[in-house]
């Protein structure tokens, strides 16, 4: 029943050694706090092994933290159009000052799997930008963060505001507010549709996903609440009954722990591969405002590409003294036209291979989410299983008084 | 909610063995689209029998959690898809099933070893658990308040409330309406002289009954009755409060019913069989005592005949309005006791019954505590199923749009893994609500004992008012005696003696008299008092030791059987993803 493969990654370069696949790891590993108060933030190495021949050695160890790797995905973004650029994890302004160490864990595991991501796609693995990310020092790093021009120079939550921008914008444009800039491309416009939607259907499931580790936790918190006032109960009763209600009582609280802990491995293992989803879904429409662009780019440069013609024919008929000139600047915007339609087109090349592999990525991210979900679910029950079931020789033997 | 005029014919069918939550609970379960206002009934049915002592604050703290229990029922009720717009969840009733039917496997039911129905016929009333695999095991709890060794029963059912009008004509229309309940019998005890039998009564009758039995029946542990509140009557719908009054009102006939002493008691029996107005001394109101009281305080002061306690009288405690001056008295002594002034001739000697007493307090004050927990305990477990079905919903949904837009076979890989997580999210879903309901069963044990403590303390105080009429007596006695010591002393000193002065002694000597019958009455009634005490703290030493056990058999049995189901539907989902797993890193 399960067909989806992983796409095998693999660079399409010059030859390699023989004796080596050619491979790109990259880990992100050891979270560090840094700093303090509002400043504190925290860093991460990055550690890389590859045998890719433009790299610098096997092996490379550099620290990074979170705003190095947005500067990763915008460069890649702004580069690679068309491409799903994986998307990142939210910055949370509010979680920072907790920083919880399950907050800081699910943090490196998703930036990891970004950049993981990344290495293992063929064409963004042979970016340059990322060559930088993963072995420049930590100084050029910094520099190259703060002097990015443009809307780069912006922190973060600004990007956030920025994507949201493009969010409605996109929409915009769908729902036709804007100038419609149709491709005339039905099964495009069923694409789009289909990714507007699900956007919806996930965001929805994502938001049941989190109540529910809220509920473990709920669950939890009143077994130990409930397991400590059996115990008190028991305390009180004295004889076989109490310690029967003592008993209760600890195994109460023994599962409670349980469903506390289950909660944090449904949020790591079930929630976030579904907000995981959720932002790459919202990748994949920024994607689709970039094509929009490229596409009005297109458009709109025809357009004055003819204007510009007619205006040259006039000329030539009157043999006016502009002709050179004018026949200069047509030229110029006809080579600015072909290179707006390889632009668009290679978006569109880019898209159609995308989403293949997107489709099938994503079965295989959500059929291991959901194989972890019931893994958990069933290991959670039998411990609720067996912690009661202990109880019960206990209960059979306490006879009535 | 469930109309109660309905519940009341269908309960008929649901008689014979079931025990009274069943009825409330799995009637719900019937129609799957009431289990979420079966929770409601269950929690206010809850909140019925939580009657702290420290009444006003506490019960209005109840009320308030029942309701609101009840507010946050209503909006995700309503917008619960598994109730109202997507019956095909209902899957007692599959032909109410819509398009997604197809998406769903056969009813989980089917799946399910055992029942909650058939664990229900199993277990007699006499709360003998079907022992047996724990998997198979629900057993349905019940109070083992009938005793195991008879097969006698007496089983009431109140429903059908009418509203009636009293008085043919009224200026006003709609004054004097009242509520009457049908309140039906079925016994095989032969003191009730029939079989079966049915009766209409107001609540006003309930609270003759409860105050009749509590004068009689001095001592006992008494089930508190339900409570008049005024406020509630006001806040809630007509409809609801009259359903939730119906449902405590059999609540409290049904104790009565399992009492052993009480059930035997001639005013239950004319309660439950007179037809037509109940013949039970009304329970007059005080202003009129007042009144009655007021009348005969200035006979009393003046020594006239009445102003003495007349043995019978001394049977039951002092009242306010009959007797003010008996209240004086008995009030000054009560100070006398508790300052230390004079040492009260015949003190609470029983150290046993003073050891039981701090017992009883603990354990009011755990069995709160713990009945508390107890509830939140259920809440956590309600709102654990409900989200499961939600994500269960969400994601068929999310399977369905992926099978309609699928354009990659991925996609359709995908929206089979999703559905049968979803499928499995929503059995779980429905198995937390299975197991919740009996939950809500097996921890109400914590609310009855809870409601008992009142009961006991009730006892209690019937034993130290007894006491305190004893002490007064013995002390009027004594002060009477002196007096007459005096009188004769001083009578004697006059030759020929005082003709007035003689028939004041002789007068004196009568009240001495009576006075004395009076004692010894009030002693009598003391120590049956105490052993009523003593053999009902008995009776709920080895009830409360049996009910509890069997609480926890079946809170524990509950739990093991429904995870046990749960693990094995989750088990199956991982099996079916487990390729997923030897693919991951």
């Amino acid at each position: 029943m399960i067909t989806a493969q992983r796409s095998i990654s693999g660079p399409s370069q010059s030859p390699r050694s023989p004796s080596s696949q050619p491979y790109l790891s990259v880990s992100v590993t050891d979270p560090v706090k840094l700093g303090n108060g509002v400043q504190a933030y925290i860093s991460y190495r990055v550690i890389t092994k590859t045998n890719f021949l433009e790299y610098q050695g096997p092996e490379k160890i550099v620290i990074r933290r979170y705003s190095d790797f947005v500067w990763l995905r915008d460069r890649l973004f702004e580069k690679y159009k068309g491409i799903f650029i994986p998307p990142l994890p939210e910055k949370s302004a509010v979680e920072k000052f907790r920083f919880s160490a399950e907050f800081i864990e699910m943090r490196r595991q998703a930036l990891d799997v970004f950049v993981n991501r990344i290495a293992s796609h063929h064409e963004l693995q042979q970016s340059e930008d990322l060559r930088t990310f993963l072995q420049a020092d930590e100084e050029t790093m910094e520099r190259l963060r703060f002097h990015e021009t443009g809307i780069f120079k912006k922190k973060p939550a600004d990007l956030m505001q920025i994507f949201k921008d493009v969010q409605s914008k996109v929409s915009d444009v769908v729902l036709g507010k804007e100038k419609p800039v149709d491709e005339s491309n039905p099964e495009y416009e069923k694409l789009k549709h289909y990714i507007f939607e699900l956007e919806n259907h996930l965001a929805e499931a994502q938001k049941h996903a989190y109540r529910l580790v809220k509920r473990h936790r709920e669950l939890g918190q009143s077994l130990a609440d409930f397991g400590k006032a059996a115990k008190l109960l028991g305390a009180s009763e004295g004889n076989a009954l109490g310690k029967a209600f003592t008993e209760l009582g600890v195994k109460s609280e023994t599962l409670s722990i349980r469903l506390q802990k289950e909660a944090q491995q449904l949020l790591m293992n079930f929630e976030e591969p579904l907000k995981d989803y959720v932002r790459a879904v919202q990748s994949i429409k920024a994607t689709i405002a970039e094509r929009a662009n490229a596409f009005r780019q297109q458009c709109e440069l025809a357009e004055t590409i003819k204007l510009k013609e007619i205006n040259l024919d006039k000329l030539m008929l009157t043999r006016s003294d502009r002709v050179g000139e004018a026949e200069h600047e047509y030229n110029e915007l006809k080579a600015e036209g072909e290179e707006a339609t390889r632009r668009f087109e290679t978006i569109v090349r880019r898209m159609n291979e995308e989403i293949v592999h997107f489709q099938e990525q994503k079965t295989t991210d959500m059929g291991v989410a959901f194989h972890e979900f019931a893994k958990g679910q069933a290991r959670l029950a039998n411990s609720i299983a067996d912690a009661w079931r202990s109880l019960l020789p206990k209960l059979e033997s306490c006879s009535p008084a | 909610m469930m109309g109660s005029e309905n519940r009341g014919s269908d309960e008929a069918h649901l008689h014979a063995p079931k025990e009274e939550m069943e009825d409330l609970v799995l009637y719900g379960q019937l129609n799957g689209n009431t289990s979420y206002s079966n929770y409601r009934s269950a929690m206010s049915s809850l909140s019925d029998t939580t009657h702290p002592l420290s009444s006003s604050p506490s019960s209005s703290q109840i009320v308030s959690s029942a309701a609101s229990a009840t507010t946050t029922a209503t909006t995700p009720a309503d917008a619960d898809p598994l109730f109202a717009p997507s019956p095909y969840l209902d899957l007692r009733n599959p032909s109410s099933a819509p398009d997604n039917s197809t998406y769903l496997d056969t009813p989980p039911y089917t799946d399910v070893a055992f029942s909650p129905f058939d664990a229900a016929t199993a277990a007699e009333i006499n709360g003998i658990e079907s022992p047996g695999k724990s998997s198979d095991n629900t057993s349905s709890y019940s109070l083992s308040r009938s005793p195991s060794s008879s097969s006698e029963y007496l089983k009431i059912t109140v429903s059908n409330p009418q509203k009636e009008q009293e008085g043919a004509n009224s200026i006003v229309p709609g004054a004097n309406t009242y509520v009457t309940y049908l309140i039906k019998t079925r016994t095989n005890i032969p003191d009730f002289g029939g079989s079966e039998f049915g009766v209409r009564r107001r609540f006003r009758d309930v609270v003759t009954l409860s105050d009749r039995l509590a004068e009689s029946y001095r001592g006992f542990f008494i089930p508190p009755r339900p409570d008049k509140s005024v406020v509630e009557s006001q806040v809630m719908q007509k409809q609801e409060f009259v359903e939730q009054r119906r449902v405590a009102l059999e609540k409290y006939l049904r104790r009565l019913a399992s009492h052993p002493v009480l059930k035997r008691s001639d005013e239950l029996k004319v309660f439950l069989q007179v037809q037509g107005k109940l013949p039970l001394a009304l329970t007059t109101d005080m202003a009129s005592r007042m009144l009655d009281g007021a009348v005969k305080l200035p006979k009393q002061l003046f020594g006239e005949s009445g102003a003495v306690l007349a043995p019978h009288e001394v049977v039951q405690p002092a009242k306010g309005g009959r007797d003010l001056l008996r209240l004086f008295k008995e009030l000054k002594q009560s100070v006398a006791n508790d300052w230390g002034a004079s040492r009260p001739l015949v003190g609470e000697e029983d150290k046993e019954f003073l050891e039981k007493k701090v017992k009883m307090n603990e354990l009011e004050q755990q069995l709160s505590n713990a009945s508390q927990q107890a509830e939140s305990l259920v809440k956590a477990q309600q709102d654990m199923g409900e989200t499961l079905g939600e994500l269960g919903l969400a994601f068929i949904k999310l399977t369905k749009f992926e099978n309609e837009e699928a354009l990659f076979s991925s996609q359709r890989v995908r929206a089979a893994d999703m559905k049968s997580v979803a499928t499995a999210a929503v059995k779980a879903s429905r198995f937390y609500r299975e197991l919740n309901a009996q939950t809500v069963k097996h921890l109400d044990t914590f609310h009855e004992y809870l409601g008992l403590m009142l009961a006991v303390n009730g006892a209690f105080s019937d034993r130290s008012s007894a006491l305190l009429t004893v002490q007064t007596l013995l002390s009027e006695l004594g002060s009477l005696q002196s007096r007459a010591e005096k009188l004769e002393v001083q009578s004697n000193k006059i030759f020929g003696g005082d003709k007035s002065r003689i028939r004041k002694l002789e007068e004196l000597n009568e009240t001495i008299r009576v006075t004395q019958d009076a004692k010894n009455v009030a002693i009598r009634e003391y120590e049956r008092i105490k052993e009523n005490n003593r053999s009902e703290l008995e009776r709920l030493d080895n009830e409360r030791h049996a009910d509890f056990l069997n609480m926890l058999k079946g809170f524990v049995h509950n739990q093991v059987g429904y995870a046990e189901k749960i693990a094995n539907v989750w088990s199956n989902v991982a099996e079916e993803t487990s390729p997923y797993a030897k693919e991951s890193p």
